[in-house]
């Protein structure tokens, strides 16, 4: 469409300006210009130019200047400041989110990471939101443990002017649900702060709640400017102009250009490369991001389920709050968790149905027996073992959670895959009580989805990884198994980009035979030299099992000389053993090489932690 | 800088694998570094190239190759390992060891091969070095088995005639000892020898190969009439024992055989060795030694197809080479003894030998050791291995001999050969108790069509044919290889089938029966039922037209069938 005077806010001169210029713009300029005017409305007319173009260049990854400043807007003096700690992103999102509202109402806001966050700024700061998500066991992200250690020690000052609220992220399916948020909450309360907002803690499916704590605290900060919201909402959108209009909310639908297994035959092992079409989604990602996929349960399970509850099939059931409606196997298929129980569904239940056997298993003295029945049972286990029949599906299926997206490290560059993106994802099979089951993710990718077909994704931006941005420094990447993934689109991006830093790969899994993920790929990024080396321990081709914390500690010269000079260190794959094994690896070869104390390797390590030479993507 | 001045016949440039092995220090090359890169199985081809030398070389699972190749997996590489054994001979102690390594490190099997050795197949480069110093623990060698170099001596293993075969045997061992290649990289590489700067000059370092090695490899083999199972004629040099009034007195010499040939170019043939004389058994080494050297200066380092020692003696003829021969040892040969084959197969079941031990002629399908549901032959052997206390001699074709069993050990060997159903192959025909294939598919690179994995099958269909004109018991000696090179030595059968593409074969009729005659081509690149077909009838021909003790391969030649080869130079020769 040609601009006019008439069919634009603009005078004849500015469009003949404009429809001179505009034809001759490639994709990638029309996309940064829209990004631009977006952000100079929000940064109040031109001021700070150079922050607002380098953050909107660079997509959603933040700069890696210790705090970004938003505003510099003079029209009011209240400041607040917004700290995240995340670690797939998600508080991260969310705390830029509330930091971009309240600029619109005129804040003066300071957005920053925890790990990268002045704790000594903390006495002079008024207002503090803080988002945060927990890990495993009720830790915090790996960013924000300076932050949080900090808050904990002798050191943290009284904070009686503080004026705060914590938006907690977690899932209610691990026990320790939102410790980070909950444990950040009553300690700023405890030097004394004033909560200006109750906490929220978010399960997996947050929108909702975190949509709930944003406006209450607007409201609290605000005091009652709620009519700004219209405004803020109109922003929002022309922000999204330049961006593509498919998120976390709304999936795009990918299709399914490749999908195999790379574990050779004899291989106890299936791992699934699939590659999807982002053709005409204009997503963008860049390596260390990761792809979310809203998976679909098991037939047979879902079809087990319906005839253990004697339900029906072809009912009707609600599926959302607004009232719509599905046929009950298309429910549970599509829009349900029956994968996983949670303590809040049991004790809904229990309520519902009044089952004797389940309350004792809530009551007070069988802690320990609540915690391993829910760490490994599904819902029609509960059934079963409690013998749940009656429940109507009108009852229990309202209790259900929506299924939350997979999140999965994008093995691929866009750079290299331009519309693609690939994934490396670990078939799980097992058998319990004598069921086999599934991961619902993992083996729907396995099993029922072909080349051709369909799938519900999105990206999910992670600063928390993310190469370094000067291409000569040198990177040194820890990924055993499905963990090479991210490492595969670092390499694959520096080879396209001719960044000419130097790499190490560590990687292993069970057998070089047939579980050498990508073997073909790195040998030949090994011959041209985008990879510099690598090391591999195959764990059960010898009597004895070798790791890569093995492979790292043989090499700890080396691998401490890379470390003096400036390499960034990665780690990418389970978090339980392996991360906390290759960190205590670290810790050995800085004591051994570098003749730390054991606090001084600490110290280095934290260092490099906030100086993001120390990244992982831990699961 | 000196130029090789023992090689002058040779104007022009050495092929590639000449400066490899010249530039290798002795077998070394860069080894050491490429088996302990861990990121790949392989090997590179110029390593690969002097791994043979070693017993060794790299294959792939070819069976995997294309799917390997989708999942970004390189071929599923892995090493065939040949452990020789003079003459084909080795302990009880020394096959409970092969099996044992067999299990851990190879593919499970065992495969015993045309020239008396044992192959492991399914070795992945990270277990080599493990395989080989069991190997050699036990007291067995790799070094040589494969490579440019004089390779495993076959030799008789002629259990009727026992003091005579130990006697051929200590001199095979003799031969063999004195033509290993003695280079310290086996050491080094296997063993943790230790690596030392070797200051010797090349005359001491490899006194017979000198540093480049041989033009190309070269195989011995010593027979002990009536039997002709070591195919002597196919040898480059082979030994025929005479024997006279039960007293060895010496060897006939016969020199230029040699099976392999490349399909289409017919400047490559098959070819017999020649009788030149006759020597003593003191003269043995001496004679070889001297046979060898003379290969060593005058084969040809250009052209690989064209080095085989057949090639150098064609070339320049018999008696030139009868000339250098003697200036090189300096005295004449004596003129060739009678001598009188019967056949070139193995004689199955229990035999008694003349020092009064008894002796088992196992069969083995194609030489491959294994176990299967129904038939436990590795098992079965390893069982035997335990409580035996005599030998086990490999035949040259491929099958095994439980060997000098003492009279009061023969029931226990008995209750274990019948409680495993180890066969002597009485109950098949005799045909395919004449029969041998190569490996081929799926790990030998140069395979084009299968070989070991079909020749049952095809023989599943003859079968019938056989008994259909009561030929069941006529031995017929039959032969299929994957490519021309020859390993089941194809061109001396009287039947045989060279493959030629999958499914596809050349095949050839007219081999003599002792394996003195090659055979020719007569219908080339056919199927299953063309070959069936073509069989079918000349069977049933030469059921009821033969002569009294006629065999099959003269028979085709006078009913018409196809022309004689009375060379290797006339092989390719039609019409």
């Amino acid at each position: 469409m040609e601009l006019q005077v008439t069919n634009s806010p603009f005078n004849q001169e500015q469009v003949e300006l404009l429809n001179r210029l505009l034809p001759t713009l490639v994709d990638s300029q029309r996309i940064w210009l829209g990004g631009y005017l977006a952000a100079i409305q929000y940064a109040g007319i031109g001021t700070n130019q150079n922050a607002v173009l380098s953050s909107t260049v660079a997509g959603d990854t933040a700069p890696a200047a210790s705090a970004i400043p938003v505003s510099q807007s003079s029209t009011q003096s209240k400041s607040v400041t917004v700290v995240f700690g995340s670690q797939t992103g998600n508080s991260d999102a969310l705390g830029k989110k509330v930091a971009k509202k309240l600029e619109a109402q005129g804040f003066e806001v300071t957005v920053s990471s925890m790990g990268s966050y002045k704790t000594g700024n903390l006495k002079k700061v008024e207002n503090l939101l803080i988002v945060v998500s927990t890990q495993g066991e009720g830790e915090p992200p790996d960013n924000a443990i300076p932050f949080y250690e900090f808050l904990f020690s002798k050191r943290a000052p009284q904070l009686p002017n503080l004026r705060y609220s914590v938006l907690g992220l977690g899932d209610t399916s691990y026990e320790f649900f939102c410790q980070t948020g909950k444990d950040f909450d009553k300690r700023l309360e405890e030097l004394g702060g004033h909560r200006i907002a109750d906490r929220v803690d978010c399960d997996v499916d947050f929108d909702e709640a975190a949509g709930e704590w944003i406006e209450k605290v607007l409201l609290a900060l605000g005091q009652g400017q709620a009519d700004l919201l219209s405004e803020v909402k109109a922003i929002d959108s022309g922000a999204l102009a330049s961006e593509s209009e498919f998120s976390r909310t709304n999936p795009f639908q990918a299709e399914v250009l490749q999908n195999l297994n790379l574990n050779g035959r004899g291989s106890q092992r299936e791992t699934r490369h699939v590659e999807l079409s982002l053709e005409g989604s204009n997503l963008h990602y860049q390596p260390g991001d990761s792809l979310g996929i809203y998976p679909e349960n098991h037939p047979r399970l879902v079809d087990e389920l319906i005839e253990a509850l004697g339900w029906n099939a072809q009912e009707l059931v609600p599926v959302s709050k607004s009232g719509d409606q599905q046929l009950l196997r298309n429910a549970l298929l599509r829009h349900f968790e029956i994968t996983v129980l949670t303590k809040p569904l049991l004790a809904q239940i229990t309520e519902l149905t009044g089952s004797p056997s389940l309350a004792i298993l809530q009551s007070a003295g069988h802690e320990q027996e609540l915690r391993d029945y829910l760490a490994d049972r599904d819902l029609l286990d509960l059934v079963v073992d409690h013998s749940l029949i009656g429940v109507t599906a009108q009852q229990l299926v309202p209790l259900l959670r929506k299924i939350p997206a997979r999140l999965y490290s994008i093995a691929s560059s866009l750079q290299s895959n331009p519309d693609e993106v690939h994934i490396t994802v670990r078939t799980v099979r097992y058998d319990l009580q004598g069921r086999d089951r599934y991961g619902v993710c993992s083996v729907q990718l396995a099993e029922r989805l072909e080349s051709g077909e369909s799938i519900p994704v999105y990206i999910q931006h992670n600063p928390n990884f993310k190469l370094p941005e000067d291409p000569n420094t040198p990177i040194i990447m820890i990924g055993p198994g499905t963990g090479v993934a991210p490492f595969r689109a670092f390499i694959g991006e520096r080879e396209e980009t001719g960044a000419q830093g130097k790499s190490w790969l560590f990687y292993g899994d069970q057998h070089f035979s047939t579980d050498f993920l990508y073997q073909t790929e790195w040998q030949h990024w090994l011959k041209e030299g985008a990879l510099t080396r690598m090391d591999v321990a195959f764990s059960r081709d010898r009597d004895q099992k070798v790791y890569v914390q093995h492979r790292m500690l043989e090499k700890a010269k080396e691998l401490y000389q890379w470390l003096q000079e400036g390499a960034a260190l990665y780690v990418c794959g389970d978090e339980k053993k392996m991360a906390h094994d290759v960190h205590a690896a670290l810790v050995t070869i800085l004591e051994q090489e570098g003749n730390l104390s054991p606090e001084a390797a600490a110290d280095y390590l934290t260092q490099l932690q906030q100086q993001k030479r120390y990244q992982r993507d831990v699961y | 800088m000196k130029e090789y001045p023992k090689y002058p016949p040779q104007d022009a440039p050495h092929s590639d694998v000449e400066e490899i092995k010249r530039r290798s220090m002795y077998l070394r090359g860069s080894l050491l570094e490429t088996l302990a890169d861990p990121i790949t199985g392989s090997i590179p081809e110029d390593d690969n190239r002097l791994m043979k030398h070693h017993g060794s070389y790299m294959q792939d699972d070819r069976d995997l190759r294309n799917e390997r190749h989708k999942q970004k997996l390189e071929p599923a590489y892995q090493f065939m390992l040949r452990v020789r054994a003079a003459g084909g001979v080795v302990t009880p102690e020394q096959w409970l060891m092969m099996d044992e390594v067999a299990h851990k490190y190879a593919n499970g099997t065992i495969r015993l091969t045309t020239r008396q050795s044992f192959q492991l197949h399914g070795v992945l480069k990270w277990d080599l070095k493990n395989t080989i110093r069991a190997v050699n623990d036990a007291l067995l060698s790799t070094l040589a088995a494969c490579g440019d170099v004089n390779r495993n001596v076959m030799c008789n293993p002629n259990p009727f005639q026992s003091e005579i075969h130990a006697e051929v045997y200590h001199w095979a061992s003799k031969v063999s000892d004195h033509l290993d290649p003695r280079t310290r990289a086996y050491h080094e590489l296997w063993l943790d020898g230790e690596k030392i700067i070797d200051s010797r000059d090349n005359e001491e370092q490899e006194p017979i190969y000198g540093p480049v090695y041989l033009p190309r490899k070269f195989k011995i083999g010593i027979a002990v009439p009536p039997s002709n199972d070591v195919d002597v004629f196919s040898q480059d040099l082979g030994f025929i024992a005479i024997v006279e009034e039960g007293q060895l007195k010496g060897f006939n010499i016969s020199v230029g055989g040699g099976m392999g040939m490349s399909h289409g170019d017919s400047k490559t043939y098959p070819q017999v060795s020649k009788v030149i004389g006759f020597c003593t058994p003191e003269q043995l080494i001496d004679v070889a030694e001297k046979t060898v050297t003379i290969q060593r200066d005058y084969g040809d380092r250009a052209v690989r197809k064209h080095a085989r020692f057949k090639y150098t003696i064609d070339d320049r003829g018999l008696d030139w080479f009868v000339q250098e021969l003697t200036a090189r040892l300096g005295w004449s040969l004596e003129t060739a003894r009678p001598f009188h084959f019967e056949d070139n197969g193995d004689r199955y079941g229990w035999v008694k030998g003349s020092n009064g031990k008894w002796h088992f002629n196992l069969f083995v399908q194609n030489g491959r050791v294994k176990d299967e549901d129904s038939y436990l032959l590795m098992t079965g052997l390893k069982e035997i291995a335990k409580i035996h206390t005599g030998d086990f001699r490999l035949t040259p074709n491929q099958n095994i001999i439980i060997s000098n069993v003492s009279p009061n050990k023969k029931k226990n060997i008995e209750n274990l050969i019948r409680q495993y159903g180890l066969t002597d192959g009485q109950h098949y025909s005799a045909l395919r108790r004449s029969s041998m294939a190569c490996v081929s598919f799926p790990t030998c690179g140069l395979a084009m069509a299968e070989s070991e994995r079909y020749l049952p099958t095809l023989l599943d269909k003859i079968d019938p044919m056989l008994k259909e004109v009561g030929l069941e018991e006529e031995s017929i000696v039959i032969r299929m290889t994957g490519c021309p090179n020859g390993c089941a030595r194809p061109m001396l059968a009287e039947i045989a089938f060279i493959g030629k593409g999958p499914g596809k074969y050349n095949m050839y009729l007219g081999g003599g029966h002792t394996g003195n005659r090659l055979n020719k081509l007569y219908k080339e690149n056919i199927g299953e039922s063309e070959i069936l077909g073509s069989l079918k009838p000349m069977l049933a021909q030469y059921a009821s037209d033969r002569f009294t003790n006629e065999h099959f391969g003269d028979f085709v030649i006078r009913a018409g069938h196809i022309r004689e080869t009375f060379d290797g130079q006339d092989f390719h020769a039609q019409g």
